[in-house]
């Protein structure tokens, strides 16, 4: 790979500052990824992460009395401004929660839900959607016999690779992921982290997790973030082997957070 | 030092006694209710018959059957859902899922309270004037239906709300993060999870209907009124206002009383099959809504 080639960049954050009433959540983050990246978003509970990463789908709307300045772009678009759709971005946003959470319906109900809601209705296409989907997240050759059955038999691992079909049914262009793999088993963690690998070739990710080993595995850049700030991003070698803030340093080596 | 046998035989002993209180205390309940179901058993059974069921009452209703009041209360109970279902489950869904944490949020909230804490006499007065009255709809089904409505919704916001707060919001989230709009999320995930709760809470709420006497008072139900109903403008007798009639002021009280304890059989029979129902139904759904 070419380092210096300065790609555009896919989503960016400018001057970011988020209040949940009067608290201070976010405070001036920019930080900018490249297409096709791992970024993973690292720091103590409590720092801001998983509401930056909420940013870039509006999930923040969600919660009352939120307040955002400052811009977050996707491919070169204000996503908070006023003509932006927040459906339509969250369908080119795919996100995967930290709780696996299929929804109460048959396996391929689950992955189709997305093509469905977005108004698709054609049979055949949804059938190879899912299909495809469920092999795009590993999970095809567990499940192909049993895709009436209900989403909810399968083990949490298998939940979360489903949930991470579900996004990816929709092709999105980005996909969010909140630890994912925290309510997992080491071996489903495993696989989770192997899809991560696989999928940057077609997609930006931004993983938030509390799991350094796995943010060095996983990521191409790690942002670290403290008290509602960006202390510093860089790409992950550099911030494992060689961070210029002492702060990180100590969170990273596990001698605080 | 204490002696630490005294103090662990001493807390035994405490356990012991409040357990077997509170042992006590739930045997009583089902005691009680036994005894309350195996008094109108013994007492209703011989009166029921298939006549009983299903002929108008004779004889100063002495004899004969109560069959216009059974047909009366599925009336009522049939109208009070058509009117205080759709609304009761739409203001549900719009004070839990639309409705942000605030003062309109309390306010409803507050209301739905008040509204169940009126007393359902207060409901027939109020039908009387309003619907009887002012509306002319005369002593009719409809007033009647309108009258148990207005009492059991209430309930059925309530029901809905507390159905839709079980619903762990991560379900909702994951949808909205799929592109889905408010409506979609709500028709297609959150209703389809907590639909049984629902219903079984609405069966529950019919059940309540079949039983209220004092909004129908005023409203609907005839003392004696030996055919059935040909339109919602109609009078009919009804179960629970029958029972009063002829335990206290039908010509003849003493040779009625076996049609009254038949008449209170019909009735708590009658919710016990809603009760069954609810619970039927809402294990029907709750496999349903996993395998769909």
């Amino acid at each position: 790979m070419v380092k210096d080639y300065v790609k555009k960049p896919k989503v960016m954050a400018k001057d970011v500052n988020l209040y949940y009433g009067d608290f201070h959540a976010l405070k001036g983050i920019t930080l900018s990824m490249e297409e096709n990246t791992v970024v993973a978003l690292i720091g103590p509970s409590g720092c801001g992460k998983s509401t930056f990463l909420r940013c870039f789908n509006r999930m923040n709307d969600l919660i009352p009395s939120t307040r955002i300045t400052g811009y977050v772009m996707v491919d070169g678009k204000d996503i908070n401004d006023r003509s932006m759709n927040v459906d339509e971005l969250r369908k080119n946003i795919g996100m995967v929660f930290q709780k696996p959470n299929p929804f109460p319906k048959s396996i391929f109900e689950n992955v189709a839900y997305g093509l469905r809601v977005n108004g698709v209705k054609e049979a055949k296409f949804i059938e190879e959607r899912v299909e495809r989907s469920l092999k795009q997240s590993a999970l095809w050759e567990e499940v192909k016999d049993k895709l009436k059955k209900s989403a909810f038999e399968l083990s949490g691992g298998q939940q979360q690779r489903l949930c991470i079909a579900r996004a990816l049914a929709i092709e999105p262009s980005v996909l969010l992921m909140d630890e994912p793999a925290s309510a997992l088993d080491p071996i489903s963690t495993a696989k989770i982290e192997e899809l991560i690998y696989e999928l940057k070739n077609q997609y930006t990710i931004i993983i938030v997790t509390h799991n350094m080993q796995q943010a060095g595995r996983v990521s191409d850049k790690t942002a670290f973030f403290y008290m509602g700030e960006l202390i510093e991003c860089d790409d992950t070698k550099t911030m494992f082997t060689n961070p210029k803030h002492t702060r990180t340093q100590n969170y990273i080596t596990g001698r605080f957070g | 030092m204490m002696d630490s046998g005294k103090i662990h035989r001493r807390k035994q002993a405490s356990q012991n006694f409040v357990f077997t209180l509170f042992t006590l205390m739930s045997a009583s309940i089902v005691l009680v209710l036994f005894v309350i179901l195996g008094f109108i058993v013994i007492r209703g059974l011989p009166a029921i018959s298939w006549d009983f069921l299903t002929k108008m009452p004779e004889d100063g209703m002495t004899k004969g059957g109560i069959y216009p009041a059974i047909i009366g209360t599925f009336c009522l109970m049939l109208g009070s859902m058509i009117f205080a279902f759709p609304i009761g489950i739409m203001s549900g869904i719009y004070v839990h899922e639309y409705t942000k944490d605030g003062i309109l949020k309390r306010f409803m909230k507050a209301m739905t309270n008040n509204l169940a804490g009126i007393p359902s006499i207060v409901f027939g007065l109020f039908g009387m004037s309003l619907f009887v009255n002012d509306l002319h709809f005369g002593d009719s089904i409809l007033a009647g239906s309108l009258t148990l409505g207005l009492l059991v919704l209430p309930v059925v916001i309530r029901t809905t709300e507390e159905s839709l707060k079980a619903i762990d919001n991560s379900f909702r989230v994951g949808s909205y993060a799929l592109g889905a709009t408010k409506l979609q999320t709500i028709r297609k995930v959150v209703l389809p999870m907590s639909l049984p709760n629902i219903i079984t809470g609405l069966i529950l709420s019919i059940g309540r209907i079949s039983g209220e006497t004092a909004p129908i008072l005023f409203t609907v139900a005839a003392y004696f009124l030996p055919k059935l109903p040909h339109s919602i403008f109609d009078q009919v007798m009804a179960l629970p206002y029958h029972l009063y009639v002829i335990s206290t002021s039908g010509t003849n009280i003493v040779e009625s009383r076996k049609m009254a304890y038949g008449t209170a059989l019909v009735l708590v029979l009658i919710v016990l099959i809603l009760n069954l129902l609810a619970n039927v139904l809402r294990r029907y759904f709750g496999k349903k809504v996993k395998m769909n």
